[in-house]
């Protein structure tokens, strides 16, 4: 089971293995990813493994263990995995089995045997009983043996990390094709779809999980994606909303019921306590109001209220504000603008929130879509993301022999290149000044390259000009009344933030670009009327380049090229 | 990705444009940075740098690669060269005709779908066709024409075919001699030959030879199914043609009959010569031999192991026997030892009371029986060899000792005396004597 397994016989699926929740996806024969649900209908299996009396439970039925038998239910363990227990932060699990070092790994102990005995289960050992539980789901659904997976990771996953994952995917009789970033599998997961149209854009990718934040931006180019930053919150996520409503609900318990007690001060009460907040919080993104009910809350007194979303988003807005801040974040670390970014993609149960998607939205110029369930009616459910873009890159390797795979992703294949500049073509005007700049290729385009274009020319037909160069992309701002402000600063648009209460109007952001090196000139005789000029660029990988125009249709091109820098 | 539309119209060319010379202005350089390999761009990607393939080059192998499959299979079936000697058969002679050779099919045979003799057959008419030849020129001989329509007419009806099947030599594979096997490649050969057997078998899929490393269950399984065999080889093809006049019946009944029993015969054959095959494979199969011996040295292991706990049982039996007799004999010796050492410290011992008894009785004497001067007289002597008689029964052997010791060289009567008068002092306040028990030395 565990030996590799030839090309022909891999069942290969995609999974997202969370902190929180994991899920599980396959591609179908007609190259649809389509996230398998277990046994019990779920989606979203919560990574939480629970034992009574030697009897394993995952999933929703080990989420529900959490209130009666906390101390042999584990939960939240998937960044425990390959690290050492100095460097682990145990709050998630609270409320949980702890964690507890055990020689150079992480463990926990719990009575997982039919005896009640005590025994320590290491980390990895957590990690393959869930794996497994995940395999025996897909294989009962597909009816296949599943032997072979794309996994998710966050970006920031250590080797050592990637390394004890693979061995416990590996103990469970999963061969590890690949672990491809979890921002990129949400990227694929978009791109995938038969509808996307494949363009050169910027894309923020948001996952929002159960007890963490991570955000990154993506180049996306002609269907080859970098990453340009990533930001990470541990402190920012679905956790956090979660204690906002616990807090208040254990509030209003107080409210009612004087001799009730604090709800979070017992372990029990403030499991029934998280584990209902969750459940209104997740109502709350689907409707505008709901109900939270808990029988025997605290010293036994049943509490029922409402609460409606309105309320909800006033008493979590700090919460939301972190998750804007995040993201802007992460925009300023790629050296990019706001305006630069053209799709922000949410991923993560979290992402469900509308309002997470709202503020972004105003947070960010126009242009750009928000792809949330709330914000966008075609968008894919948030938390199948991950799984989805693992399942399709599963479909796209598991022909693959091993060997093969391991050379496609290596640095030599990899570490590419990317142009520093765009490089386009000067509209309307000659010159450089007045001239209209138009990118062909992006700037962070890895290289090699190749772009076409289809160009109008005058009216009237006749000669043109084709003129290449690079471009620098600018912000341009401009006030409608830059009499109002004496204070210089209109230049700076980010100083702007504390006298905006003043004034009413907003001032205008604009991407252009500013002309910076001409690369070459071609001329094109004799155009008819109407006619289309075609342009290609080719950049090699050594950044040397050609180009063609030609009249489409027309016979006649013009041919020209650039030396790569350092042999001029 | 491949086109971008620009909105915006190219500048006008101006009249005084001229080409520049040759620009020195070059990109800016580049960062480096980790493309993220994920996504089929991504791998078209990988595939082009892995092979130092331009963009164009890749095209275009990728489109060849697609096309080349298809022409492939259609090549494969009809590429095999005509032999000139098929090309001249006489039609007529349709049972001595490989019908797979002359549609093309020979490396398929039993193998060939329908949908593979349909197409053949097609290419052979277009190729062969009667009128193509006299167009070029050729002879009006449409023989192998004639040839080819009857191989589809076989090949095409189920039944025939399989009448056919039965009775084609080439698709025989020659099991391999006792020598050529006993080099070595008994797997190869055998199975080869196991292959082309099985398939006259009604029940499908055939089980495989295998190989050394296959299970005993496996090996079993195998030659079990050989054994029994279930085949649909008959031998209708090599029937002598009945006549078809009607005129004489007996003539016609007389073929039938001997073209059932040569059938019947021929069944027989066929079914012992398969039975002679499958014994001859199973003799020289090494395996059987391994199993063999496993099972062997598995039942051999068990009684070895049983007698050597026996025997391990008895020899510690034996050694315990031994010790015990030995601690035995030991302790027997010890014990005589012991006794002899008692005895003559016993006498020893009543040697020594004897001589002391002798020289109290003697200090008596020297004493002059304790009599103050003079001859003691005789009940005087009585007396008092009476009492020291008695002193000597009323003291144990090393008191005895003692006061022979204290005894032994005293002259004089009244030290005697007193050594006497201080024992029976001992042994009246002892208790074992009465005062005045002793008179005669009070």
């Amino acid at each position: 089971m565990s030996e590799e397994e030839s090309p022909a016989e891999r069942v290969a699926i995609g999974i997202s293995f969370g902190n929180s929740y994991s899920s599980i996806a396959y591609t179908s024969g007609e190259g649809k990813a389509e996230v398998i649900a277990n046994e019990e209908g779920d989606r979203q299996i919560p990574s939480i493994l629970s034992y009574v009396t030697g009897e394993e439970f995952q999933g929703t039925q080990a989420k529900a263990q959490l209130v009666r038998n906390a101390k042999n239910t584990v939960a939240y363990f998937r960044d425990f995995l390959g690290q050492d227990f100095k460097s682990i932060d145990p709050t998630p699990c609270h409320n949980s089995a702890h964690p507890l070092q055990h020689e150079s790994t992480v463990a926990f102990k719990i009575k997982d045997k039919e005896d009640d005995t005590e025994s320590t289960v290491t980390v990895s050992e957590i990690t393959t009983r869930h794996l497994r539980k995940l395999k025996n789901s897909a294989s009962d659904y597909l009816g296949k043996n599943v032997n072979a997976a794309v996994i998710t990771v966050p970006t920031n996953f250590s080797d050592a990390q990637k390394e004890a994952l693979s061995k416990a995917a590996k103990d469970a009789g999963i061969e590890v094709l690949q672990f491809i970033n979890e921002p990129v599998a949400a990227v694929l997961a978009y791109d995938a779809r038969p509808e996307a149209k494949l363009a050169d854009k910027n894309i923020v990718v948001a996952d929002l999980g159960g007890i963490r934040s991570d955000v990154a931006v993506i180049a996306s180019r002609g269907g080859m994606y970098s990453i340009l930053a990533t930001a990470h919150d541990y402190d920012v996520g679905g956790a956090q909303l979660d204690q906002v409503l616990m807090d208040y609900f254990a509030k209003e318990f107080l409210k009612k019921w004087k001799n009730g007690g604090d709800p979070r001060s017992d372990d029990r009460a403030s499991a029934k306590l998280k584990l209902e907040s969750e459940a209104v919080k997740k109502a709350l993104s689907i409707g505008s109001s709901a109900n939270f009910s808990v029988e025997s809350l605290s010293k036994g007194f049943d509490f029922t209220c409402s609460i409606n979303r309105m309320r909800y988003e006033t008493i979590s807005a700090k919460v939301f504000a972190a998750f804007t801040r995040l993201v802007l974040n992460a925009v300023e670390k790629a050296q990019l603008d706001p305006l630069d970014i053209s799709e922000i993609i949410l991923a993560g149960g979290t992402a469900h929130t509308p309002r997470i998607a709202s503020s972004l939205a105003s947070a960010f110029p126009g242009s750009t879509t928000v792809l949330a369930p709330s914000t966008s009616p075609t968008a894919i459910n948030p938390s199948e993301l991950a799984a989805r873009g693992a399942a399709i890159q599963a479909s796209l390797i598991q022909e693959f022999e091993t060997e093969d795979i391991e050379q496609s992703t290596h640095p030599m294949v990899t570490v590419t290149p990317h142009l520093a500049r765009a490089i386009g073509v000067l509209c309307i005007s000659s010159d450089e000044s007045t001239g209209v700049f138009r990118h062909l290729v992006e700037a962070e385009t890895p290289v090699p390259v190749r772009r076409t274009a289809i160009i109008a020319t005058p009216r009237e037909g006749g000669d043109v000009l084709v003129k290449i160069c690079e471009g620098i992309r600018v912000i341009k701002v401009t006030k409608p009344e830059p009499k109002a402000k004496a204070n210089g600063k209109a230049e700076n648009d980010s100083d702007d933030d504390e006298d905006s209460d003043e004034s009413d109007e907003e001032e205008l952001r604009e991407k252009t670009y500013k002309v910076e090196n001409v690369l070459a000139e071609a001329a094109l005789k004799g155009l008819s009327k109407g006619a289309k000029v075609e342009l290609q660029i080719n950049v090699a990988a050594d950044l040397s380049c050609t180009f063609f125009a030609r009249e489409v249709g027309g016979k006649v091109a013009v041919r020209g090229a650039w030396k790569a820098p350092g042999k001029a | 990705m491949t086109t971008v539309q620009i909105g915006l119209p190219l500048p006008v060319l101006s009249k005084d444009w001229s080409a520049p010379t040759e620009s020195n202005n070059t990109l800016t350089a580049a960062t480096d940075r980790n493309i993220e390999p994920v996504g089929p761009h991504f791998l078209a990607h990988a595939r082009r740098k892995r092979h130092k393939r331009t963009f164009s080059e890749d095209d275009r192998i990728q489109a060849q690669t697609n096309v080349k499959k298809v022409e492939d299979e259609d090549a494969g079936e009809i590429s095999e060269p005509e032999d000139p000697l098929m090309l001249s058969r006489d039609a007529k002679d349709w049972k001595g005709q490989d019908h797979y050779a002359v549609l093309g099919l020979s490396k398929y045979r039993y193998k060939a779908t329908e949908d593979q003799i349909k197409r053949a057959h097609r290419k052979k008419v277009l190729k062969h066709h009667p009128d193509k030849k006299a167009a070029a020129g050729g002879t009006e001989d449409d023989s192998f024409f004639k040839c080819i329509q009857k191989a589809t007419e076989i090949l095409s009806d189920p039944v025939k075919r399989r009448q056919f099947d039965s009775c084609d030599e080439n698709a025989d594979v020659e099991p391999p001699s006792k020598k050529e096997t006993q080099k070595g490649n008994f797997y190869k050969l055998w199975g080869k030959v196991f292959e082309a057997e099985g398939r006259f078998s009604k029940n499908q899929p055939v089980p495989k030879l295998g190989n050394d490393k296959s299970t005993k269950e496996d090996v079993e399984h195998f030659y079990n199914f050989w054994y029994n065999f279930d085949s649909w080889r008959s031998f209708e093809y090599q029937d002598e043609d009945v006549p078809d006049d009607n005129e004489n019946r007996d003539q016609k009944r007389h073929v039938e009959r001997k073209n059932q029993n040569a059938r019947r015969k021929k069944k027989t054959e066929d079914t012992a010569r398969l039975r002679k095959l499958v014994d001859d494979a199973l003799a020289l199969d090494e395996r059987i031999k391994k199993f063999r011996q496993a099972e062997h040295a598995q039942k051999n292991k068990k009684r070895l192991e049983k007698e050597a706990a026996a025997k391990r049982e008895a020899e510690e039996a034996a050694k315990a026997k031994e010790e015990e007799a030995k601690l035995k004999a030991e302790q027997e010796i010890a014990e005589k030892a012991a006794k002899a050492d008692g005895k003559k410290a016993k006498e020893a011992a009543k040697n020594a009371a004897k001589k002391n008894k002798r020289v109290v009785r003697g200090a008596t004497k020297e004493a002059n029986y304790f009599h103050s001067g003079g001859a003691a007289s005789a009940a005087q002597i009585d007396s008092a060899l009476n009492d020291t008689d008695l002193i000597i029964t009323k003291i144990d052997s090393e008191e005895l000792a003692a006061l022979t010791a204290k005894l032994n060289g005293k002259k004089d009567l009244a030290e005697i005396k007193q050594i006497f008068l201080d024992e029976i002092k001992t042994l009246v306040s002892a208790g074992k004597l009465k005062e005045g028990e002793a008179k005669s030395l009070a």
